[in-house]
């Protein structure tokens, strides 16, 4: 499968999903470890891309949706942004709620 | 001109900022001493009125897309409106590094 293919079925196939460098218990940078840790204060599960294990998609991501770093948040299949808008986001409420909406809409077309 | 210059001048064109500080945050990374390679940017300016984030990221990130390409690593930035400047009275600190880098090199 072409590699822009498969990041689109990560993309659309969880309602909640970070590009990360590492993993939300070893991340490898300030911004994925902070971008990660304000999903997982949401309580709402999301699954997350290591990009330091898939070197494919380390170099393909920035051109999926045009967007030059990482981590990238999607939430309902669309790019949410990088850490920082995560944590603003977060920080006013809005993420849970958008996170929230997300699991609903994928539960109610069966997972 | 140094990054933080090129930065400076371009966003001072594009987008007539009434506030605008550029940090070279490369200090607290793990890369040798001038490496221009993070920063941290505050710009506010109206012209991002009625824009999501997501597009005031994306124009910023578009503007310096030469400066990404060339060595600059990470960017993390706020953008906001002078009315949203003035709400939330400040700047987070930004996080510190956790090796990732040394990881993809």
């Amino acid at each position: 499968m072409d590699v822009l293919e498969r990041i689109d079925e990560q993309v659309k196939g969880n309602s909640v999903v970070i590009y990360m460098k590492g993993t939300p218990q070893f991340p490898q940078c300030g911004f994925s470890m902070r971008a990660a840790a304000a999903l997982q204060e949401c309580a709402v599960p999301f699954a997350y891309v290591n990009v330091l294990q898939d070197a494919e998609i380390f170099e393909n991501l920035p051109r999926y949706a045009d967007w030059p770093t990482f981590p990238q948040i999607y939430i309902d299949g669309e790019l949410v942004g990088g850490c920082d808008i995560t944590l603003e986001l977060h920080s006013s409420g809005e993420l849970k709620t958008m996170m929230e909406q997300a699991a609903a809409k994928s539960e109610a077309a069966g997972g | 001109m140094n990054r933080k210059q090129r930065i400076e001048s371009q966003i001072k064109e594009a987008l007539q900022p009434m506030y605008l500080d550029i940090v070279d945050e490369s200090y607290m990374h793990s890369v040798p001493p001038g490496s221009e390679s993070h920063f941290k940017l505050l710009v506010v300016s109206d012209t991002f009125a009625d824009m999501p984030l997501v597009e005031r990221h994306r124009r910023v990130n578009a503007m310096l897309s030469e400066e990404l390409r060339a060595g600059l690593h990470a960017l993390t930035m706020h953008t906001w409106t002078p009315e949203e400047w003035q709400e939330k009275g400040g700047v987070p600190e930004s996080p510190p590094c956790q090796g990732g880098s040394k990881a993809t090199a």
